[in-house]
């Protein structure tokens, strides 16, 4: 009977064996380790034979009966059933031998050998079974293994993952917060340029007030000598015509014709001059019109010289005006291209103004202060194009430097003297004509300022405009265009002694 | 008596003929005219005493302004009466006129009223 001790043993020794894959019923815990140490204690008593014999078959046979009713009964101890399936055969055989050898012990003899054979068998039935159980486990635990790791496997993935995607969205975040911030400071630096460019207008304003002051008292001058003269030749034309002296009455009466016509010429010009002003400050009235840019260059060259004369009173320079007479209207914005005109103008004044002033410093004589306006036709391109130069024979712009004067605040005035705006709105003032803006040094008989009066150090500064008569680059609401690229004055040459 | 009147804008002769036409009809008053102060000197020649009794000059001028032109005629003909029409009113050109020797200063628009009666002063 020891065998079903045995074997009670080694079932419960089996389920209470907890491996990667299974894990012993907490409830069945105790139970089966119980059950073990009875079947041992038995097993114990039984070698030493301290035990009834009849009592001990009954214990080791109920033992055994309860390990395979329970394993069948509760699902959670299914794993012990290929087990019970391994040692069914040897366990009946057993019983069949021990009730045969009991009840028929006469028939036993005769089926001794083949009871022996068969238990045999059933012996290796179990361990074979057993052996392949195990066997079968162990690939089946490995496979557990394998998937337990392939799914921890899965986990870090997922949770790599989804760290990745929680850091993709920081950062995505992070950037939008950026080029939002950079879009802002994009607007606030556009308003900024557009403040500067109204300030660089204002500034230009003022630079003109005085010219304009002067420009207007002028014909307000006329205005009003002319009306009152003819106020007095009236009646002395009516003393005339009293006398009876027709033929002077009507040379009277011409006088006072030619009179009115020169008060409303002048009352025009000081309407032109009011009218100007008003469109140099405007803000975005930018209206293309035909425009007569000899008017336009003689009235910023007057305007900026009595300008300059007012606010300065050692300033003195000689200006010509040499005008191409057949020069067609261009379809310009008239207060753009004014302010660029002024903004040369004023340069060059500026320029031989300060030359002229070192010249006096240094006790020297022999400089003769000369800017020049003048205009032209050129080809470029098959095309006809109006040219506008304003020219001065002051020291000239030295070569490190031409390339920065169209950028932005570059400005070689001493500080608070010029915004340094000017000749980069200009730049784009005639850029956005579809037109060129150039600067060149010419001694010589390249540059119209420079004569025989001009020192030979002097290089004089050339600013040449290139404006086609019409505009084929579409024109934007206001002035304020985007900043075009500085290019360096390569195409000087192209423009340069190519008169129509 | 010779009047020299001397402004870049070409209309102050019509203007000044008119008002001076009687002056000028019984010859009492003879109006010269230069558009520059360069054309002046011109005008006024190199013989001491110069024909003309009297100039009027603008200040603003492009080239010699009205004030060099003074200090040129004051140099060469201390005797020569100049006074100056300018549309600046200032102090400062007024003061420097008359430093130079300058008899009168007149604004612009000019006030012919004084401006006769300065030369009839001078009648």
């Amino acid at each position: 009977m020891n065998l079903f001790y045995i074997v009670t043993i080694i079932i419960a020794y089996y389920l209470t064996k907890s491996t990667l894959t299974y894990e012993v019923p907490a409830q069945w815990k105790n139970p089966l380790r119980w059950m073990m140490i009875s079947a041992i204690v038995l097993l114990t008593l039984n070698t030493v034979s301290l035990l009834h014999n009849g009592l001990h078959k009954i214990l080791s046979l109920s033992m055994v009966a309860g390990m395979i009713f329970v394993i069948f009964k509760y699902p959670e101890l299914k794993r012990g059933r290929p087990m019970v399936y391994a040692w069914l055969p040897v366990i009946i055989l057993w019983l069949l031998d021990s009730l045969i050898a009991y009840f028929l012990p006469a028939t036993y003899n005769s089926w001794e050998d083949y009871l022996d054979v068969a238990m045999v068998f059933a012996f290796i039935w179990a361990v074979s079974l057993w052996v392949v159980n195990n066997r079968q486990k162990k690939a089946l635990e490995i496979e557990k293994v394998k998937s337990l790791e392939k799914e921890q496997e899965f986990k870090a993935t997922s949770a790599m993952k989804a760290a990745l995607e929680v850091q993709v969205n920081d950062r995505t975040a992070a950037l939008t917060k950026q080029k939002n911030e950079l879009q802002r400071t994009l607007n606030e630096l556009k308003s900024a340029q557009n403040q500067l460019i109204h300030a660089e207008k204002m500034a230009s304003l003022g630079e003109l007030t005085a010219g304009i002051a002067h420009e207007i008292q002028n014909p307000l001058n006329f205005v009003n000598n002319f009306s009152e003269v003819s106020n007095e030749l009236l009646d002395e034309m009516n003393e005339e015509i009293e006398k009876g002296d027709l033929e002077e009455a009507k040379a009277i009466a011409r006088d006072i014709k030619v009179n009115l016509e020169k008060i409303a010429h002048h009352g025009k010009r000081a309407d032109a001059i009011v009218k100007g002003m008003l469109m140099h400050s405007r803000n975005n009235a930018a209206q293309q019109s035909p425009t007569d840019l000899n008017a336009l260059a003689d009235e910023y060259l007057r305007l900026s010289y009595h300008g300059l004369r007012a606010k300065d009173k050692s300033f003195n320079a000689n200006f010509k005006a040499d005008l191409a007479a057949d020069l067609p209207k261009a379809n310009v914005v008239p207060q753009d291209i004014g302010r660029v005109l002024l903004n040369l103008i004023n340069n060059a004044f500026y320029a031989v103004n300060e030359c002229a002033k070192q010249y006096r410093e240094a006790g020297k004589e022999g400089y003769a202060p000369m800017v020049v306006v003048a205009s032209s036709i050129i080809k470029d391109k098959g095309i006809d194009k109006a040219k506008i130069i304003v020219a001065d024979n002051a020291v000239g712009i030295p070569n490190a430097v031409q390339s920065k004067i169209f950028q932005p605040f570059f400005t070689t005035k001493p500080t608070g003297e010029g915004t340094g705006l000017g000749l980069s709105l200009s730049y784009d003032i005639i850029k956005t004509h579809g037109g060129e803006l150039l600067v060149d040094n010419h001694a010589g008989k390249d540059n119209p300022a420079i004569d025989e009066r001009t020192p030979v150090t002097n290089k004089g500064t050339v600013f040449i405009i290139i404006l086609p008569f019409e505009n084929t680059v579409s024109l934007p609401n206001k002035t304020a265009a985007a900043p075009n690229k500085r290019t360096k004055n390569t195409r000087l040459e192209d423009f340069k002694n190519k008169p129509k | 008596m010779k009047i020299l009147i001397v402004d870049d804008e070409k209309d102050v002769e019509i203007l000044f003929r008119q008002k001076f036409r009687k002056e000028m009809k019984n010859d009492k008053l003879q109006l010269v005219f230069a558009f520059s102060g360069e054309e002046a000197l011109e005008i006024l020649g190199d013989t001491n005493p110069p024909s003309v009794m009297y100039m009027f000059s603008d200040i603003n001028m492009p080239g010699m302004t009205g004030l060099e032109l003074l200090s040129k005629v004051k140099h060469r003909f201390p005797d020569l009466k100049v006074s100056m029409i300018s549309a600046y009113g200032d102090s400062e050109n007024h003061e420097k006129a008359m430093n130079s020797g300058a008899q009168g200063f007149f604004t612009k628009p000019i006030d012919f009223e004084s401006l006769k009666q300065e030369i009839n002063s001078l009648l």
